[in-house]
């Protein structure tokens, strides 16, 4: 009831000139409640116009590209510019390997860094590390980038690609992985520097989520003379598990999308990777080097590897989220 | 005190968007958009002309596939292309097409103790290198060519542009005129696909430069500027006459020099593998895409008081830069011919 | 009753190994992370000094040079960016705390935020582009500021609704009970008590957005001189970090980590502060 009751002496009763001012300030508050309710709806679905705009105008500049291509368009092997043959194939396989080997080296990482912060790390050690760690996850993508180009390809290709090369070139099964010219670039190298940039990311989400073990937990397990190890893979792990796995995607999905870091590493080729060390391309560095000069048809391809990389990381994100939820309705939150 | 900061920041943020709005009036910038070949001098005019009118030249190099497109989105007032639009396009679209600039696409490597001009090499003999047939630098090809010369048993990388070039156009152009294989099999393109299988890509002259000095045992293709300002070693070309030439303004001149600009519609004209003894084998202009009927006519004319300085007093620094300006009687003839064809009243 | 001493040698040894691989994997993570941004501040610092301030970007081969048109260009499209994501978010924020538990849209708003909040950031700039620049005809500062709004506005939206949600249900029911009507409640009331938390969000949100290079390539481009007209290519940090970076002239690659210190310095600073003003000022 959301009446403004005058200030009348207690003992006096209110009169009828009262109960027509109270109606009119009652009238005029459910005017304002309404203004304001459908005030921030509109702001509320401003949010939702954006999101549908962005998907109708991907679909509407790619669709040439569709209709042209079909859904061939997302296996085609060719990326020929001159002759308007364009197929997402290298650019998909390019995002989803170099996205896969960061997954692959930071989540172990990210693990031994998240169950240090919460176990092994001493008191006093564990805000600023925390801190730390967390400040590490806001530095901007083209830092890596610069540091993957400038430090990290020659020693890669001196120390690693060249001995690697030496070493298991020749091997019947596994040699053609390192074949190659060893330039310091390609999709490893752009793999291993998207896992330097979503490492403190992945690292701070399992952090927090291994917090929200209940102490008791813990602390029963060790009663019953667990070792720390022990604790960690057969109750935090358990428990936490659909937390990490939400938090691994959130990861992917940041590394599928990330367009600095890659670009600057990945050698820019519009070629199918023949092995770890070629270089290749992913979709958002496709994107990135060559839509300043796409006209036409090529734009329209462009505009269609921009969607298709839209629905992959929504996918991986509704995927995420699905287990996040899950994790949090198990646990009754 | 915390409202009070917070107001602060407030204000700074209007006073700083208003401000863009009061100073629109005074900015006279000409925009233009296209090829990396011509990008340092044409950044070099803009600097001079910046002191001497105080009018800035905002010119993106973004490619000359990015020129073109940018000029007939109409984004910018002039596109910049090495690749030539035919004359029948330049109708269609009703622009000019006229030629700022001459200069010269080199071959650069990056190869452990060799030198600028330490490595002879011929036509034939790169398009098979780009094309991946010849994959080490100690191969008996380029061995041959260079006797009594040491060639490291090195892979070779190729470098090329990622992004849709005039300087891959006027690469690929020479690379078809020398080998017919490559004629055949790749062609000749702003954006071509590269057929050697250890390639990597660079975006814009400035990409493929930086990537072949550092990547050892690599080579590509830059405009000449690019390979002078940072030191990046050049091989020497055999030419048509089976001469083995050194780039420089004078041999991009050599080659310049018997060039009939107005026998194509736009005057886009191919300058590779021109006879002559001096001549060096891989030489183009840059051209400039104007419209006709321009939309902002006043910018339209800044742009053309900007070339028009620049062909009078810009040749001492595209020399020094070992572009080729163009002749007065050649820009003679671009005012009174192509010129006169822009409404810009 | 005996003890089997062989299983708890075998337990205390996996317990062993698997903690000092958990420690080496730290010792890595970290060192590989301070070694970037040691990498970062000893090639920035050589680049920063006063020029980098009072110059503008050079031309290529030319010598010295400064980044104050591209530091003016990136502290006004924030700016912009700043001044219009903020009331957007923040009433956006509010709709979802205060009519969120019952409304469809609501939920789908949730929904759609934690989306763009993940979307690639250069996706976002193929959609401005689109509606921004092709059709008004030219490259500007406020197709750029739109970009990087996209990306912010979620930022302040999620933020503002924790916080909101953060405030203690009882200081909202005493509002009630005064008689005061919804709309006071959610602003004077809940609102001013999560202020901290809000502006926490907001500070977050720029810090984000200060870094973003993908959603400017196509929508601010870039510009070789000083410029303040928000209407045209503006030049910004990110981009010129880029373009610099990818080119063979050592001033340019100079520039180009000092940049880069700049804007991590710039990041790094609006994160502590976010911090340190949550922790004082946080709801108690």
């Amino acid at each position: 009831m959301n009446v403004d009751i005058p200030m009348t002496h207690p003992t006096e009763a209110p009169d009828a000139a009262d109960a027509s001012r109270v109606t009119a300030i009652a009238r005029r508050q459910r005017l304002q409640d309404v203004v304001f309710h459908r005030l921030t709806q509109a702001f509320s679905l401003l949010v939702l116009l954006a999101l549908l705009g962005i998907i109708v105008s991907l679909f509407i500049n790619a669709w040439p590209a569709f209709q042209k291509f079909g859904i061939r368009f997302l296996w085609y092997v060719e990326w020929d510019i001159v002759n308007e043959e364009f197929g997402a194939a290298i650019a998909i396989v390019g995002t989803l390997i170099s996205a896969g080997i960061a997954l692959l080296l930071a989540v172990p990482l990210a693990f031994g860094i998240a169950l240090f912060l919460t176990e092994t790390c001493p008191l006093w050690l564990r805000r600023p590390l925390g801190t730390a760690v967390e400040l590490l996850a806001a530095v901007p993508s083209i830092i890596y980038g610069m540091f993957g180009l400038f430090v990290f390809a020659p020693l890669f290709a001196d120390y690693v690609q060249v001995p690697l090369q030496s070493l298991l070139g020749g091997m019947p099964l596994i040699g053609w992985l390192f074949g190659g010219a060893p330039t310091g670039l390609g999709i490893l190298a752009a793999g291993i520097i998207l896992a330097f940039m979503i490492l403190p990311f992945i690292a701070a989400v399992m952090r927090d989520v291994f917090e929200i073990v209940p102490g008791i937990l813990r602390e029963s397990a060790y009663g019953l003379g667990c070792t720390t190890w022990e604790v960690v893979r057969r109750i935090v792990l358990p428990y936490t598990q659909k937390g990490v796995i939400g938090g691994v995607m959130l990861g992917l999905g940041r590394a599928l999308g990330e367009t600095m870091a890659v670009t600057f590493v990945i050698g820019n080729a519009n070629r199918m990777p023949t092995s770890l060390f070629s270089p290749g391309t992913s979709i958002a560095s496709t994107l990135a080097n060559e839509f300043a000069e796409a006209a036409d048809f090529h734009l329209s391809a462009l505009f269609a590897l921009g969607l298709l990389l839209f629905l992959i990381t929504f996918v991986v994100l509704a995927l995420a989220k699905l287990m996040i939820l899950r994790a949090e309705k198990a646990k009754g939150l | 005190m915390k409202r009070q900061f917070l107001k602060a920041v407030a204000a700074v943020a209007v006073a700083s968007v208003t401000l863009g709005w009061g100073s629109a009036a005074m900015a006279a910038d000409i925009t233009g958009a296209g090829a990396t070949f011509p990008f340092p001098i044409y950044a070099k005019w803009a600097e001079e002309y910046k002191k001497v009118t105080g009018i800035g030249l905002n010119y993106q190099s973004i490619g000359s596939s990015g020129g073109i497109r940018q000029i007939r989105a109409k984004t910018v007032a002039f596109g910049a292309t090495d690749a030539p639009l035919p004359g029948d396009e330049l109708e269609r679209d009703g622009m000019v097409q006229f030629p700022a600039i001459i200069g010269g696409t080199v071959p650069v490597f990056n190869l452990d103790g060799f030198g600028k001009g330490e490595l002879r090499i011929t036509g034939p003999v790169l398009a098979e290198m780009f094309m991946g047939k010849i994959s080490k630098w100690n191969d008996p090809k380029i061995a041959a060519l260079n006797p009594g010369k040491k060639l490291p048993d090195q892979a070779i990388t190729v470098v090329h542009r990622a992004d849709g070039s005039g300087t891959t156009f006027n690469w690929t152009d020479y690379l078809s005129a020398v080998s017919k294989e490559w004629a055949d099999t790749v062609g000749k393109g702003a954006a071509v696909k590269w057929p050697a299988p250890t390639s990597v890509g660079g975006k814009g002259n400035e990409g493929v430069a930086a990537n072949v000095s550092r990547i050892k045992g690599s080579i590509g293709y830059v405009e000449y500027a690019y390979a002078k300002q940072n030191n990046i070693p050049v091989m020497q070309l055999q030419n048509r006459n089976g001469k083995f030439v050194m780039p420089d303004d004078a041999t991009f001149a050599a080659a310049a020099a018997g060039a009939d600009w107005f026998s194509v519609p736009g005057m886009g004209i191919s300058l590779v593998n021109q006879p002559g003894d001096n001549a060096y084998p891989v030489v183009t202009a840059s051209f400039i895409l104007m419209y006709k009927e321009p939309t902002n006519k006043a910018e339209s004319a800044e742009v053309l008081k900007f070339f028009d300085w620049a062909f009078k007093n810009g040749k001492q620094m595209a020399l020094d830069l070992d572009y080729v300006p163009l002749p007065d009687k050649l820009t003679a003839e671009i005012r009174s011919k192509v010129w006169s064809q822009i409404n810009n009243k | 009753m005996a003890i089997d001493d062989r299983l708890y040698a075998r337990r205390r040894l996996s317990n062993a190994v698997g903690l000092t691989l958990s420690m080496a994997a730290m010792a890595l993570g970290l060192a590989v992370l301070l070694w970037i941004l040691y990498v970062l501040f000893s090639n920035g610092i050589a680049a920063i000094d006063g020029n980098i301030f009072t110059k503008d970007t050079p031309a290529p081969g030319t010598e010295g040079g400064g980044l104050r048109n591209a530091i003016v260009g990136s502290l006004m499209i924030v700016g912009l960016t700043v001044l219009v994501s903020t009331p957007i978010g923040i009433l956006a924020g509010v709709y979802l705390a205060e009519y969120g538990d019952t409304s469809r849209t609501a939920s789908l708003t949730r929904f759609v935020t934690d989306i763009m909040l993940s979307a690639p950031s250069i996706v976002l700039g193929l959609f401005v582009y689109a509606i921004a620049v092709a059709t008004v005809g030219n490259f500007s500062g406020y197709a750029g500021s739109l970009a990087l709004s996209l990306i912010a506005v979620p930022v302040v939206v999620r933020t503002t609704e924790n916080m909101l949600r953060l405030v203690p249900g009882s200081l909202r029911e005493a509002a009630f009970a005064l008689g005061a009507p919804r709309w006071k409640v959610a602003t004077m009331v809940t609102l001013r008590a999560a202020r901290s938390g809000v502006i926490t969000g907001v500070l977050l949100a720029v810090a984000r957005i200060s870094g973003e290079t993908a959603p400017l390539l196509f929508t601010a481009l870039n510009n070789q001189f000083f410029n303040t007209d928000m209407g045209k290519p503006m030049a910004n940090l990110p981009v010129v970090i880029f373009q610099f970076a990818m080119s063979p002239y050592d001033n340019w690659i100079r520039l180009a980590w000092g940049g880069a210190l700049l804007i991590t310095l710039a990041v790094l600073l609006l994160n502590i502060l976010a911090r340190v003003y949550f922790r004082e000022r946080a709801p108690k």
